[in-house]
């Protein structure tokens, strides 16, 4: 065990951060936003009259996700998830509270956090004229990763997730959603990242892809005891990957623990996940979705 | 030392990519530069015009105009280049990717000026090897490296404008590249472009002595119409690199102002 531990702290020093340290640790998070109120029709002059309303992107979040857990965050459109995973991408500053990243403050050591975590978002983001290679290229210079080596990881991690070989040099314009996505996951992957964000990475996606994507996720946490953050309003989905699992409504956690403690929590210990958030929220996801909808673009 | 290295390395990433991306748009660039010619020896043809039948008179006015066209599709392109490939990676929605990678924003928006840079500097020397054919200039009385070194030291106080030009479309996709125009007028209004800078009022004429256009337009002149060597523009290119040691700092530093409001204010995402 002191061997091993010893070997984790040299680790720790090459890699700048202390693996010993919870991957993510959070206390406090809020964030607010100030949008625009509902848009009126009164005339050129009514824009600059316009109030702001605040929308609470995320309140008061605590938790912990130790070093190789796959921790799921449940919630509907505009819960507050992806505001939650852009604070800990460094896109976002926290109103108040702190995130950790194995130790380290994200809005102080930046850099060094940056070089460890990477993101899968819900739309696959790139250059959609260019080759999944040209854009995943870019990825590897910007990321220090020499350019051959980074072409035989991506291919690697591509041909597990089903993705033709033959197609990297393709443009991602020509390429199908749940291709696309995969070359996302890649992107994230190829860099070893010690903390993966997926945020809705198989929203969109056919049942194949979508299990596709799952069984690579769960392969590289059983592989590499990486650790991942995954956000997603998919019931089954959450059971099946993640190990413990956060209810996020309206920005606040309503629940987190394994899916049996949540069932308990909820005095539904037969009951499914969505009986679970029923319980606690007193709404069901899908009509929690739609009444989000309005707002659900700033959180 | 190893640090300084990636760091190069990073900023070739952008340089690659937005050099793939103008390959897959080359049909395009072809089209963009010969509306740069088109637009360059339009403004000679006015050079022609205003020489009347003293052919002395005539090269000195083609000249003047055409270096002053040259100069100008440079500078716009400059910031085009800048701002685009922000407003660009808004659209794609690759910016959140971009931010979030290990690379200083320095190296970042170093990487994006090299390509432009490199990139304008293509593009003016078709334009202005055009315009020479076109309008059988002699350049025997033209000192080419005093021209190349003043545009190049140019080149760094317009980054410098180029990057707070970034600004713009980094908080409004939609109408922020067009907004860019906004810095390239201004140059274009106080630095004598297309004319001597004193024919601007009085009460304008002070604002020239801030652009660094100014100075460039003045020594690229010489260069080309009397032959000035590099000592003769010695005074202009020192200014130019001090307004540039000013301008990017300064640059960089209203840049990160709306990095920071757009990290504030999660302007940063296009969806989701």
């Amino acid at each position: 065990m002191g061997g091993r531990f010893s070997k984790l702290t040299e680790w720790s020093t090459w890699l700048e951060i202390d693996l010993t340290a919870a991957a993510i640790q959070c206390e406090n998070l809020s964030k607010i936003f100030r949008v625009p109120s509902k848009i009126r029709d009164d005339g050129f002059f009514g824009r600059f009259k316009r109030k702001r309303k605040e929308i609470v992107a995320v309140e008061d979040v605590t938790f912990e996700v130790p070093k190789g857990e796959i921790f799921g965050i449940l919630g509907p459109n505009g819960s507050g998830k992806s505001t939650l995973i852009r604070i800990l991408s460094t896109l976002v500053f926290p109103d108040t509270g702190r995130a950790r990243i194995f130790g380290l403050d994200v809005n102080q050591d930046t850099m060094t956090v940056r070089k460890h975590i990477n993101r899968v978002s819900v739309d696959a983001a790139f250059f959609k004229k260019l080759s999944a290679w040209e854009n995943l290229s870019y990825a590897a210079r910007l990321y220090g990763i020499p350019v051959r080596e980074a072409r035989k990881k991506c291919v690697g991690i591509l041909s597990e997730m089903g993705f033709d070989e033959d197609r990297v040099d393709q443009p991602l314009e020509d390429m199908s959603r749940g291709m696309q996505q995969k070359v996302a996951v890649a992107r994230a992957l190829f860099t070893s990242p010690v903390l993966l964000l997926m945020d809705e990475p198989t929203t969109g996606l056919d049942p194949i892809s979508k299990r596709q994507v799952q069984d690579y996720v769960l392969r590289i946490q059983k592989q590499h005891e990486a650790t991942v953050l995954f956000t997603s309003h998919d019931m089954d989905e959450a059971e099946r990957v993640c190990n413990r699992i956060a209810i996020i409504h309206h920005g606040k956690f309503i629940a987190q623990g394994s899916v049996t403690e949540l069932k308990e929590q909820a005095g539904c210990p037969e009951g499914s996940l969505e009986d679970v958030f029923f319980e606690m929220t007193g709404k069901d996801l899908a009509l929690a979705d739609l009444e989000n909808e309005p707002t659900g673009g700033a959180a | 030392m190893n640090t300084l290295v990636s760091e190069i390395k990073a900023s070739y990433a952008f340089v690659e990519r937005n050099f793939n991306l103008a390959r897959r748009y080359a049909s395009w660039e072809i089209i963009f530069i010969f509306w740069n010619v088109v637009h360059a020896l339009t403004i000679g043809l006015i050079g022609v015009y205003m020489g009347g039948d003293d052919p002395v008179k005539v090269r000195e006015s083609v000249l003047f105009l055409v270096v002053g066209a040259v100069l100008w599709n440079f500078l716009r392109l400059l910031f085009y280049e800048v701002a685009d490939a922000v407003a660009w990676e808004r659209w794609e929605g690759t910016i959140e990717y971009t931010f979030m990678a290990p690379v200083y924003r320095l190296t970042h928006l170093v990487g994006q000026c090299i390509y432009a840079i490199v990139y304008g500097f293509l593009r003016s020397g078709i334009v202005l090897i055009s315009a020479v054919f076109f309008f059988d200039l002699d350049l025997a009385n033209a000192n080419i490296l005093s021209a190349v070194l003043v545009l190049a030291c140019a080149s760094l106080s317009f980054l410098g404008m180029g990057l707070m030009a970034a600004v713009f479309p980094l908080l409004s996709p939609e109408k922020g590249a067009r907004a860019t125009d906004i810095f390239g007028t201004l140059v274009l209004l106080i630095s004598g472009v297309y004319y001597d800078i004193s024919v601007l009022p009085d009460w304008l004429r002070p604002l020239s002595a801030f652009s660094p256009g100014t100075y460039a337009l003045r020594s690229i002149r010489a260069a080309l119409l009397r032959k000035a060597s590099v000592a003769q523009v010695q005074s202009d290119l020192i200014l130019l690199v001090i307004i540039g040691i000013i301008l990017v700092p300064l640059g960089l530093w209203v840049f990160h102002l709306a990095e920071v409001y757009a990290k504030k204010t999660g302007r940063l995402k296009r969806s989701g």
